[in-house]
C-alpha cells in the first residue's frame, strides 16, 4: 500500500533517532529493519478510525448488537435442517473448536464446483451436499446468523488466504478491480483507501478498507451485512452499476483483499459506523 | 421469539448493586421511514421494558422512536435475595417477550 | 383563498416527504408535562455522550444521578427529550431504592446535530436536569438500496 510522504519522513527522523542512540518516541519498525519500508506494517485497522464509544461496542461481547446474529447462528448450528435431519454440529460437533480458523481461510477455492467462494456460500455448499437443503438466500439473516457465528470463531487469529493458484488469480482481478476507476463519481477504491485513508469524505473518516471484522454491525445499517454488502454499498456511493450478490467481481474483491490483510487480525463480529 | 442477550452476574452478595444489560433484536421501526417503495413503513417500536425482581418490578423503560433498533438497555438493581430476575419487553403488533434468569445471593 | 409563504413553504415539506421535526417549543412543553410545571434545577444530573457522532442511528449514551438512592433519597424517574427528531420523548426510566444507582445506559436516534436533555424526578418531588448539544452529520455514502 502507498504510504504517506509525512509517515516516510517520521521513518526516516526515527532512524536517525536511533542511529543517535536516543530510542524513537514512537518506533514503527524494529531496528533491525530500518532500511526497508516493505516490513513496516502501515495497516490500521477501521477499528481505529472510530469513535471510543463504538470501539467499546466492538470490544464488548455483552454491548455488542453483532452477538444478536451469532446467538442466532449458535441455535441454528444445533438445528437440524434439510432432508437430512441433520444439524451442523451432528457433524462438525463443537463450532468453538472445529470451525476455529477456518473463517480465516475464506475465500477458498472450492474443487467441486470448480470456483472460489466465500465463506457464506460454503456453509450454503455444506447444506445443498451434506444436509440436503436448500441453499439460504445470500445475505438473508439465517445466513448471516451462521456466518457471524462461524467468523466469531476465528476472532483473534490472523487472516490467513490460503496458497491456491486460483485463489491468486482471483486476487489479481480483484486488484484491477480495486484499483479502476469507476462510476459517475469515476473513483476507484484505491484513490480513498489507499490514498485519502485518515482524511474526510464530509465528516466521515476514511478509513483503509481491510476486510478482517466481517460480518459487521454496521450502525448506518442497523444491522449486521457481509462484506458484499459492504462494497455494494461504496460501488452505489460512487454511482456505479452494483453487482448481484454473489457476482464473480464481489468475489475477486474479496479474494484481493484478503491478501492485503493477510496477517491482520480477526475482530468478526465486528461493529463499524 | 427475537433474539435477546442478557449480562448479569450469576451469584452475588446480599446487598451488592449488580449491573445488568440487556439486548434484544427488534427493528424499532419508527413509523417515519418510507419503503423501497417510497411508502412509509409503519411503526413497529418495543414501548416498554420491566425487570422484575422475585415478581417486585426493580426497573422499567417507557421507548419511543428515539431508541435505536436491537434496544440495548444497562442498568442496575441491589442482590437483595436469591430468585429469579424476570424481563420482560412489549410492543406493537402485540410484540411481548420474557426472559427469566436465577440469581444465587449469599449473605455478605 | 391565498396561501400563506408559510403554508406553501409547508406544502413542499409534506412533498418531500420529510417528517417534521419537533421543536424547542414542543420539547419545553413536554418537560413541564414531565415536571409537572415544576421548575428543574440544573445539577446532580450527568449526561454521558459523545460530543461528535459516528453515526445518528445509534448513539450510546449513559445517564447518571448523584444520589444515594435509599428509601429516603432516591430518583423515581429519568426522562430524555431531545430538540430535533419528529418525535420530541426519547425515553422515561423508572427507578426506586431498589435500583442502587442510578444509572442507565440506551443508545438513541439522533436525526441532526440538537440539544438533548435528561431530567431526573427525585422523590421529594424535585426535579433536576442535564442539557447537552450534539453533532451529528450524514453518513458519507448513502446505500443506494437495502438487500
Amino acid at each position: 500500500m502507498n504510504i504517506p510522504r509525512a509517515r516516510i519522513t517520521a521513518m526516516l527522523l526515527a532512524a536517525a533517532a536511533e542511529i543517535a542512540g536516543n530510542a524513537p518516541a514512537r518506533a514503527a519498525a524494529p531496528a533491525a529493519a530500518l532500511a526497508t519500508t516493505a516490513s513496516v506494517d502501515d495497516r490500521r485497522s477501521g477499528a481505529e478510525f472510530m469513535s471510543a464509544s463504538t470501539q467499546a461496542m466492538q470490544r464488548d461481547d455483552s454491548l455488542n448488537p453483532a452477538m444478536l446474529w451469532v446467538s442466532g447462528g449458535e441455535t441454528q448450528w444445533n438445528t437440524p435442517a434439510g432432508r437430512s435431519a441433520k444439524s451442523c454440529a451432528a457433524c462438525h460437533g463443537d463450532a468453538k473448536t472445529s470451525m476455529r480458523g477456518v473463517a480465516a481461510r475464506f475465500p477458498a477455492f472450492d474443487q467441486a464446483s470448480g470456483r472460489v467462494i466465500n465463506l457464506a456460500q460454503r456453509i450454503n455448499l455444506c447444506r445443498e451436499r451434506r444436509q440436503q437443503s436448500a441453499p439460504l438466500k445470500l445475505e438473508s439473516e439465517d445466513l448471516l446468523n451462521l456466518e457471524s457465528y462461524l467468523a466469531l470463531q476465528s476472532r483473534g487469529l490472523s487472516v490467513s488466504p490460503p496458497e491456491d493458484k486460483h485463489l491468486t488469480e482471483a486476487a489479481a482481478r480483484g486488484a484491477k478491480l480495486y484499483a479502476q476507476r469507476i462510476g459517475q463519481l469515476n473513483l476507484s477504491c484505491a484513490q480513498c483507501h489507499d490514498q485519502s485513508w485518515g482524511k474526510h469524505l464530509a465528516s466521515s473518516t476514511i478509513p483503509q478498507a481491510h476486510a478482517a471484522a466481517y460480518p459487521i454491525y454496521r450502525l448506518e445499517w442497523q444491522a449486521v451485512g457481509s462484506l458484499q454488502r459492504r462494497l455494494r454499498n461504496c460501488i452505489s456511493g460512487v454511482r456505479a452499476e452494483i453487482p448481484p450478490y454473489g457476482a464473480p467481481e464481489l468475489i475477486d474483491l474479496e479474494a484481493y483483499l484478503a491478501q492485503r490483510d493477510k496477517g491482520m487480525p480477526i475482530e468478526s463480529p465486528g461493529v463499524r459506523p | 421469539m427475537a433474539r435477546a442477550l442478557i449480562h448479569m452476574p450469576s451469584t452475588a452478595k446480599q446487598g451488592e448493586i449488580i449491573e445488568i444489560r440487556a439486548l434484544i433484536a427488534h427493528p424499532m421501526e419508527t413509523g417515519y421511514r418510507p419503503g423501497a417503495d417510497g411508502k412509509i413503513l409503519p411503526r413497529d417500536i418495543i414501548r416498554r421494558f420491566a425487570c422484575r425482581y422475585n415478581g417486585e418490578q426493580v426497573f422499567a423503560a417507557e421507548l419511543h422512536q428515539a431508541i435505536s433498533a436491537n434496544p440495548y438497555l444497562g442498568f442496575f438493581t441491589v442482590a437483595t435475595e436469591t430468585g429469579t430476575l424476570e424481563f420482560s419487553w412489549e410492543g406493537d403488533n402485540g410484540f411481548a417477550q420474557t426472559e427469566k434468569i436465577a440469581i444465587t445471593v449469599s449473605a455478605s | 383563498m391565498s396561501i400563506t409563504r408559510r403554508q406553501a413553504l409547508g406544502a413542499i415539506a409534506i412533498l418531500l416527504a420529510r417528517p417534521a421535526s419537533a421543536t424547542p417549543d414542543e420539547m419545553a412543553a413536554a418537560i413541564s408535562r414531565f415536571t409537572n410545571g415544576t421548575v428543574h434545577k440544573t445539577g446532580k444530573v450527568k449526561f454521558d455522550i459523545a460530543q461528535l457522532v459516528d453515526n445518528g442511528n445509534a448513539v450510546p449514551i449513559t445517564i447518571r444521578v448523584d444520589s444515594p438512592m435509599t428509601a429516603a433519597d432516591h430518583v423515581t424517574a429519568i426522562a430524555i427529550f431531545n430538540e430535533k427528531n419528529p418525535n420530541t420523548g426519547v425515553a422515561v426510566f423508572t427507578l426506586g431504592p431498589r435500583a442502587g444507582k442510578a444509572e442507565v445506559s440506551t443508545r438513541i436516534r439522533l436525526a441532526t446535530s440538537q440539544r438533548l436533555i435528561a431530567l431526573a424526578r427525585m422523590n421529594d418531588g424535585s426535579y433536576w436536569s442535564q442539557g447537552v448539544d450534539v453533532i451529528v452529520t450524514l453518513a458519507a455514502c448513502i446505500e443506494g438500496e437495502a438487500p
